[in-house]
C-alpha cells in the first residue's frame, strides 16, 4: 500500500472545497492588489529601497502561505466533527502515513499561494534574478515547516465551531508580531519577542527577495525548536483523539 | 486451531459524567468465532457502543482485555482484517461516493472491487453524486458501503439501520445475509429485539454494562419477548391472577391489571374462562426497555442496596 491513491484523493477534496479555494487562495491577492496597485510606482517604500509592489509581495506571501498552511487545521477539525477521524482510525492507514499527507496537502496549498502571488508581483512589475526566485521559495517552504505542525495540531486540539476564531486570531497575532504588516524595529522588547516567533522568520525567508540575508543561527535554533514543539504535542493530541467529538 | 475473531475477557470501563462514575461496561466476557453472526442487543446505555470502542481498540478498557484473531485491535486493524460502521459519523465533503470508496478501498489489502460494493448496497444510481448532497439515509448506505469495501473477516456493525428507511433497511439485511453466507464473521449492535431474532445465529444480550443472556435467538426471544396483557379487572387478588395458565407474574394498578405471560394465547383464554368481566384487554409484546428491567431489576435493587 503506497498511500498514493489517499493522498491524491484527500488533494483532490481540498481543490474541490469552492470556498477554500476562494477563501485561501483568493483574499491574499485581492489584498496584494488592493494595497500595492496604488502605489505601483513607488520604488522606494519608506526610504528602505524596495518597491511597493516587492515589499508588499514579500509580505503577502509570508502572510498568505502562513494562513493556508495552518487552515490544514480548519480542515482537520471539520473531518473530526463528522467523526472521519474516528473512521480513519479503523482503517490500516499509519498515523505517518496521516500525517504526510496532511503536510504534503498543505504545502501544496501553500505552492499554489505562492506562484499566485509572484505572479500578481511580476505583474506589478516585480523583477528579480532567478537565484533570489529560487532562494527566497525554498527558504519560504522550509519556513512553513512549523506551521504545518500547528495547523495539525490545533485541527486535532479544536472543535470545528472554534476552529475559525482560533486559527484566524493565531495567525492575525503571528503575522502582526513576525512584522508581516510593518518593519519590527531591530532593537528592544517587540523585537526580543518577534524574534521567538516562527512568523518574524518565515517573514525574513520572503524578505531574501528584497535583498535579506535569511536566517542566521537564532532563526533556524527558533524554527527547530517550534517544529519539534509543535510535532510533539501534535502526535500526543492525534494519539489521544479517539473519542467522540 | 484457529484463533477467534472476537475474545474479549473481563472488559470493564467506567466514565465520570456529571453524576459521578458511570460504570459503562462491567466485566464484559465474550468469544466470537469464525463465521458467526452474533448481535449485541440492548437498550440504550445498555454499554454496547463502548464494548464496541474498545473491542476495536478506540477506547482502552479500564480493565481486561480485547484481542481480534488473536492479536491486539490496533495490530487486527492495521492488518486491513476489520470492517467498521460504527454509530455516529458522517462522511467528508468533496469526493463523490464512488471517489470515496475508492480512497477508503486503497487502504486496504485486499480490497472489494468499488463497483461491488456499490452493487451490494444499492447505491450505484449515487455513485457519481457529491458526499455533501446525500439524504441521510442514503449516507448510512454508503457508510455500509466503506465497511463493505474493505472486504474484512470481521465485519463490525454499530447500530447500523437506525438512520435508514424501510426500504434501505431492508436491503441492507438482504447483503448482510449474502455476507454472512461467504463466511465472514459478523457483529451487529441493535436494540430492535426483531432484527437480532431475524438475522443472528447467536444474540448476546447486554444491560446496564453487563451481558444478562447469550444464546440462540429462540432462546432470547422467549426471555425478551414475553407478552403482556393487560385488562380493567377490578376484584381478584394478584396472587390468584398469577395463578393462572401461561402467566408468570402478574401487578395491580387501581383497577388495571398487567399479567406477564410465558404463553399469552393459552394465558388470555384462561383468565376469560374464570374472570369474564374483565374488559379494555390489551395484549403487546413487552417493550424490550422494560423486558431488560425485568431480567436485570433484582440486580439493580441489591446495588441500590
Amino acid at each position: 500500500m503506497s498511500y498514493l491513491d489517499y493522498t491524491r484523493y484527500e488533494l483532490l477534496r481540498t481543490f474541490r472545497n469552492r470556498r477554500f479555494v476562494v477563501f485561501a487562495f483568493g483574499f491574499p491577492l485581492v489584498l496584494y492588489f488592493a494595497i500595492a496597485a496604488p502605489n505601483r510606482h513607488e520604488t522606494d517604500l519608506g526610504n528602505t529601497g524596495i518597491s511597493a509592489p516587492l515589499y508588499f509581495m514579500v509580505g503577502l506571501v509570508a502572510f498568505g502561505t502562513m494562513n493556508a498552511v495552518l487552515s490544514a487545521g480548519a480542515r482537520i477539525a471539520a473531518e473530526r466533527s463528522v467523526g472521519w477521524n474516528r473512521q480513519l482510525r479503523l482503517t490500516p492507514l499509519s498515523a505517518r502515513a496521516y500525517f504526510r499527507t496532511k503536510v504534503l496537502t498543505a504545502y501544496a496549498t501553500a505552492f499554489v499561494t505562492i506562484v499566485l502571488l509572484y505572479a500578481a508581483g511580476i505583474a506589478l512589475g516585480v523583477r528579480l534574478s532567478s537565484g533570489e526566485w529560487v532562494r527566497m521559495t525554498v527558504l519560504i517552504l522550509v519556513g512553513l515547516v512549523p506551521f504545518a505542525a500547528l495547523g495539525v495540531l490545533m485541527g486535532h486540539l479544536l472543535t470545528s465551531d472554534s476552529v475559525g476564531p482560533a486559527l484566524g486570531g493565531t495567525t492575525a497575532l503571528l503575522a502582526f508580531l513576525g512584522g508581516v504588516w510593518f518593519p519590527i524595529s531591530d532593537h528592544g522588547a517587540m523585537h526580543a519577542i518577534a524574534q521567538s516567533l516562527p512568523s518574524f522568520w518565515l517573514v525574513q525567508a520572503a524578505h531574501v527577495g528584497t535583498g535579506g540575508s535569511g536566517w542566521g543561527g537564532l532563526g533556524w535554533l527558533v524554527m527547530a525548536v517550534w517544529t519539534a514543539a509543535a510535532t510533539v504535542l501534535a502526535r500526543r493530541a492525534y494519539r489521544r483523539d479517539t473519542g467522540r467529538v | 486451531m484457529t484463533d477467534a475473531s472476537i475474545d474479549l475477557q473481563g472488559l470493564t470501563k467506567s466514565f465520570r459524567g456529571p453524576h459521578g462514575v458511570v460504570r459503562a461496561v462491567r466485566e464484559v466476557d465474550l468469544t466470537v468465532g469464525p463465521g458467526e453472526t452474533v448481535a449485541l442487543l440492548g437498550p440504550n446505555g445498555a454499554g454496547k457502543s463502548t464494548t464496541i470502542d474498545m473491542l476495536l481498540g478506540l477506547l482502552e478498557p479500564d480493565e481486561g482485555r480485547a484481542t481480534l484473531f488473536g492479536k491486539p485491535p490496533r495490530e487486527a486493524v492495521a492488518a486491513g482484517r476489520t470492517g467498521v460502521m460504527l454509530q455516529t459519523g458522517s462522511l467528508i465533503r468533496d469526493l463523490s461516493v464512488r471517489e470515496l470508496l475508492d480512497m477508503v478501498a486503497s487502504l486496504y489489502p485486499v480490497p472489494l472491487p468499488v463497483a461491488e460494493a456499490l452493487v451490494l448496497t444499492g447505491i450505484e444510481e449515487i455513485a457519481d453524486r457529491r458526499t455533501q448532497k446525500l439524504s441521510g439515509g442514503e449516507t448510512q448506505r454508503v457508510r455500509f458501503a466503506m465497511a463493505l469495501v474493505t472486504n474484512p473477516d470481521l465485519l463490525v456493525l454499530d447500530e447500523p439501520t437506525v438512520a435508514m428507511d424501510v426500504e434501505g433497511r431492508r436491503a441492507f439485511w438482504t447483503t448482510m445475509r449474502e455476507l454472512a453466507s461467504r463466511g465472514k464473521t459478523v457483529l451487529f449492535a441493535t436494540h430492535y429485539l426483531e432484527e437480532a431474532d431475524a438475522y443472528a445465529d447467536r444474540v448476546v444480550l447486554m444491560a446496564h454494562g453487563n451481558v444478562v443472556a447469550d444464546g440462540a435467538p429462540t432462546e432470547i426471544k422467549a426471555m425478551v419477548g414475553a407478552r403482556r396483557i393487560r385488562a380493567t379487572l377490578p376484584g381478584p387478588a394478584v396472587g390468584d391472577l398469577a395463578q393462572l395458565e401461561g402467566v408468570t407474574r402478574a401487578e395491580r394498578h387501581g383497577e388495571t391489571v398487567v399479567l406477564a405471560c410465558a404463553d399469552s394465547d393459552r394465558a388470555i383464554r384462561a383468565l376469560l374462562a374464570r374472570y369474564p368481566a374483565a374488559r379494555d384487554i390489551e395484549i403487546a409484546g413487552a417493550a424490550l426497555e422494560e423486558a431488560f428491567l425485568e431480567l436485570t431489576g433484582a440486580e439493580d435493587a441489591k446495588e441500590a442496596a
